[in-house]
């Protein structure tokens, strides 16, 4: 990179500034995350901290699978295989932010409430999300034809997506209660976030998000490559 | 003219079973044994909560073995030939009832058999019989979209268990939470959300499967 040609770097700043922004909002968060001051709250202490991290990777996967959602949608009223290609690549980043969002969540599950894993209506949504959406990739792996796969799996998408919709809208209200802050009869911590916490989480939200979407855009290239190796003309 | 094509593919699913008679068989003999094996490791169930679960396993294992051959069981030639005489919109209502009729009948054995040999714990059978009814077309749907998904795979059966749990479980979840009350002291009146939430849910699979099945058929 030629960091003395002005021109040069005015394009690579005009083409790129969303990656850096992105970038700082992430390492702001994390900075800023572990030393801005906490309130003080009683079991969760500290650990509260790791909103910045957890909560952030639900907001992220949700905002991934609903692009893939919007792509599969697109994909099924103009059948151009570009469409296709984004809802695959999407789902992929959001199973990476699902997982991380699990391993975060274990975490301090086994923090606060001294186990990793509980019969928590929100736990269990988020797994039976993560199952649905290896299913899909499954159901893509066992149908060879290019247009038959992304007709039939962005068919699948659009009916799963809304299944899940309702399960997470229906499951709450199932549930004895949950442990999660604000959910079914515990107290609420987000409302009452306080304001220097807000500063570091909403930037958060957004440069994950902006990461999603760079990881999308840069599996979408390889995919494509890959596409056009497989078939050269 | 959908209401008629509806009738007439209803009709001939109906008459191709009685002709083959070995699916239906099949399933209420696959019922009939799965609950046989819970009776020999179990024996009787006293507690309502073991009684409930297996119940409800049982009935979700019938039902996707019931339904995933609704669209592998006639030739891709003669699929094709009824595409030409019909709307896809008919295929899919019709496999949906044609199901739905199954599962009513399925189920009821279960529930018949389960409680003679686990013994019974229903306490209010009007709100168990309407869940179970409700439930039954609520899977025939679900699971009917699933195999249509399922049947244009290489490996069909594989692929119709894990497409479906995710996809049945916010139906199952209300289920059991219904069933669970009329096993103890809930009413009709009591639980008539989570049935008129069981109803939605089934308005919500027949509107999709309406609109998608239709991608699902060209090839």
């Amino acid at each position: 990179m030629d960091f003395y040609n002005r021109e040069y770097m005015n394009e690579f700043l005009k083409n790129n500034w969303w990656k850096l922004l992105g970038i700082g909002l992430i390492l702001y968060s994390i900075i800023a995350g572990f030393l801005i001051r906490i309130p003080e709250l009683p079991i969760i202490r500290e650990s509260i901290r790791n909103l910045f991290f957890h909560v952030v990777m639900w907001f992220s996967m949700m905002v991934m699978f609903g692009t893939s959602l919007f792509r599969s949608l697109r994909y099924l009223s103009t059948f151009d295989i570009k469409h296709d290609v984004y809802a695959i690549q999407s789902v992929n980043v959001g199973l990476f932010f699902g997982i991380m969002g699990i391993v975060t969540g274990m975490e301090w599950a086994n923090f606060t409430w001294g186990t990793p894993w509980t019969n928590d209506p929100q736990l269990n949504g988020a797994a039976i999300t993560i199952l649905a959406y290896f299913a899909y990739l499954v159901l893509r792996r066992s149908i060879d034809e290019e247009n038959k796969r992304a007709r039939i799996a962005a068919v699948y998408n659009v009916f799963a997506f809304v299944m899940l919709i309702v399960f997470i809208g229906i499951l709450p209200r199932l549930a004895q209660g949950s442990l999660h802050p604000g959910k079914g009869g515990s107290p609420m911590t987000v409302t009452n976030l306080d304001f220097t916490m807000r500063l570091v989480f909403y930037p958060a939200i957004v440069g994950w998000i902006i990461i999603g979407y760079w990881l999308t855009s840069i599996r979408v290239k390889m995919a494509n490559i890959r596409l056009h190796l497989d078939n050269p003309e | 003219m959908l209401l008629a094509e509806i009738k007439y593919l209803v009709l001939k699913d109906i008459k191709l079973e009685f002709k083959q008679r070995y699916a239906i068989n099949g399933i209420l003999l696959y019922v009939v044994s799965t609950i046989f094996v819970s009776y020999l490791s179990f024996a009787r169930i006293v507690d309502s909560a073991t009684w409930n679960s297996l119940f409800w396993i049982i009935m979700l294992f019938a039902a996707v073995n019931a339904v995933s051959k609704s669209f592998v069981q006639e030739s891709t030639s003669r699929q094709l030939y009824y595409y030409t005489l019909t709307s896809p919109q008919a295929i899919i209502l019709s496999k949906m009832i044609y199901n739905f009729m199954l599962m009513g009948v399925l189920s009821l054995l279960c529930l018949l058999v389960f409680t003679g040999l686990m013994g019974g714990c229903v306490v209010n059978y009007p709100l168990f019989i309407s869940a179970l009814l409700l439930g039954s077309f609520g899977f025939a749907s679900a699971l009917t979209m699933i195999a249509a998904i399922a049947s244009r795979t290489n490996n069909n059966f594989a692929l119709m268990a894990i497409l479906s749990f995710p996809v049945v479980m916010p139906l199952l979840l209300t289920l059991m939470k219904v069933s669970s009350a009329a096993l103890s002291v809930g009413t009709l009146s009591g639980n008539l959300k989570y049935l008129a939430a069981l109803l939605m849910l089934n308005v919500i699979v027949v509107a999709l499967s309406y609109v998608l099945f239709p991608y699902l058929w060209r090839d």
